[in-house]
């Protein structure tokens, strides 16, 4: 089993490639039942156009290692949060120039926090430079995951993933 | 067959005639939305409305995909979304309204994304789990369909002399759309008392405070006419759909099984 775990880490998301489906939360079980296993993942957003590549994906990584069957279910409940991301996750995130939600500078206290809701005037941590000086472009970006931002310091557009 | 069979048979179908419904309000509005696709505004606005596309045909796929399961036949999502034709759809009428312009569907996206809220996290208490699963899932979307829609009404109404003019004639237009979005016909009825669908005409007073409070700021007023078209529960419906359903059906009926 742990080699399953493994194996399913390799696959990625792929609209964001250095995040597996275990760091982004999605990756609800394994089971093994003689020569088939059986995937449950949960879907980001219900009109994610990615859960098709990822399903797919799934599957070719496991018939590849030799499994005989495979079975990718959807389960929608418990609805997907942000929350479910890990730490390496968000860190991959940074990495890859996307404010992970925790990024959000809270207006009242100026640190950063998460599930801050978006307002027009809401700043997020720029990715690039680290700075607090950061403007709303446009609350949906290149997916329904993330919002549009401009760093006003380095001038570097970047996204950020929003809570959910 | 005895009564108690018969009940539940039917039963069974008036539940999946209800979850198409759901899809078909889904779908519909989805597919309009998503004819601004290189037509947006400006780029950043484009994307925008791309993404709440997709999360209402993303919607529409989810009820689709369990009235195929509830069906008991070899049907699936597609058939609901691809092989029925004009009369068979039971969407509300405001969803299929053409796209007008930019001001005409930030109008329509307001009242539909915010009559959804109140929908939605109404049937997240419904007594059937995937309908609450279905539920809890869209209700998250909505709220940043809601925020959107808000501060697009705010900046347009309270814009400049045009971008007010655009609005208020767009709310003129659409109103006598939104009463039918508080009513239910008899199969409703029944699915309400045995605690499956939303009770809508619960949401009018909600809603319509809602509605109010964000005209009144953005300087928008609420119409005082009373008209109002009706039907799309009974799969009557303006010229508008056959125009959409052909578009969106051409591909699939043309080429029956084909795969991507």
């Amino acid at each position: 089993m742990p080699h399953l775990w493994a194996l399913l880490d390799a696959v990625k998301d792929p609209e964001i490639p250095v995040l597996s489906l275990w760091d982004i939360g999605i990756l609800k079980d394994i089971s093994q039942h003689g020569q088939g296993v059986t995937v449950t993942i949960t879907p980001t957003y219900s009109g994610c156009p990615a859960m098709d590549v990822i399903r797919e994906d799934i599957t070719a990584a496991l018939l590849s290692d030799g499994i005989a069957q495979v079975k990718v279910e959807l389960e929608l409940t418990p609805a997907w949060t942000t929350d479910w991301m890990t730490s390496k996750g968000r860190e991959q995130l940074r990495g890859y120039g996307i404010a992970p939600p925790d990024d959000v500078v809270d207006p009242m206290h100026g640190h950063l926090a998460h599930a801050v809701e978006l307002t027009e005037t809401t700043q997020v941590r720029c990715p690039h430079c680290g700075s607090h000086e950061t403007r709303m472009v446009s609350e949906f970006s290149s997916t329904a995951c993330k919002a549009l931002f401009q760093c006003n310091d380095c001038s570097e557009p970047f996204d950020l993933f929003k809570h959910i | 067959m005895t009564q108690s069979t018969q009940n539940t048979v039917d039963s069974k179908q008036d539940l999946m005639n209800y979850v198409v419904r759901l899809g078909d309000d889904s779908i519909v509005l989805g597919h309009r939305i998503s004819e601004w696709v290189s037509e947006g505004p400006f780029l950043e606005e484009d994307i925008a409305l791309g993404n709440v596309a997709l999360d209402y045909i993303g919607r529409a796929r989810m009820f689709y995909g369990y009235a195929a399961t509830l069906s008991g036949d070899e049907k699936t999502e597609d058939d609901f979304a691809f092989l029925r034709d004009e009369r068979e759809f039971e969407n509300y009428l405001i969803n299929e309204l053409p796209r007008g312009d930019f001001a005409y569907t930030i109008t329509r996206q307001l009242l539909v994304d915010l009559y959804n809220k109140y929908y939605l996290q109404a049937l997240t208490q419904s007594t059937d789990p995937t309908l609450v699963a279905i539920a809890q899932k869209a209700v998250k979307e909505t709220t940043y369909h809601c925020r959107r829609s808000k501060s697009w009404t705010l900046r347009l109404g309270d814009g400049t002399e045009e971008s007010k003019r655009r609005m208020q004639l767009a709310i003129d237009d659409i109103w006598g759309y939104s009463h039918e979005l508080f009513e239910s016909d008899l199969l409703e009825q029944r699915l309400i008392d045995a605690g499956i669908a939303v009770n809508c005409a619960d949401l009018k007073q909600p809603w319509l405070a809602d509605v109010e409070a964000i005209f009144q700021q953005a300087g928008l007023n609420v119409p005082e006419t009373t008209w109002a078209v009706r039907g799309g529960r009974k799969g009557y419906h303006s010229e508008h759909l056959g125009h959409l359903l052909t578009q969106m059906q051409f591909v699939y009926r043309s080429f029956p099984g084909a795969k991507w």
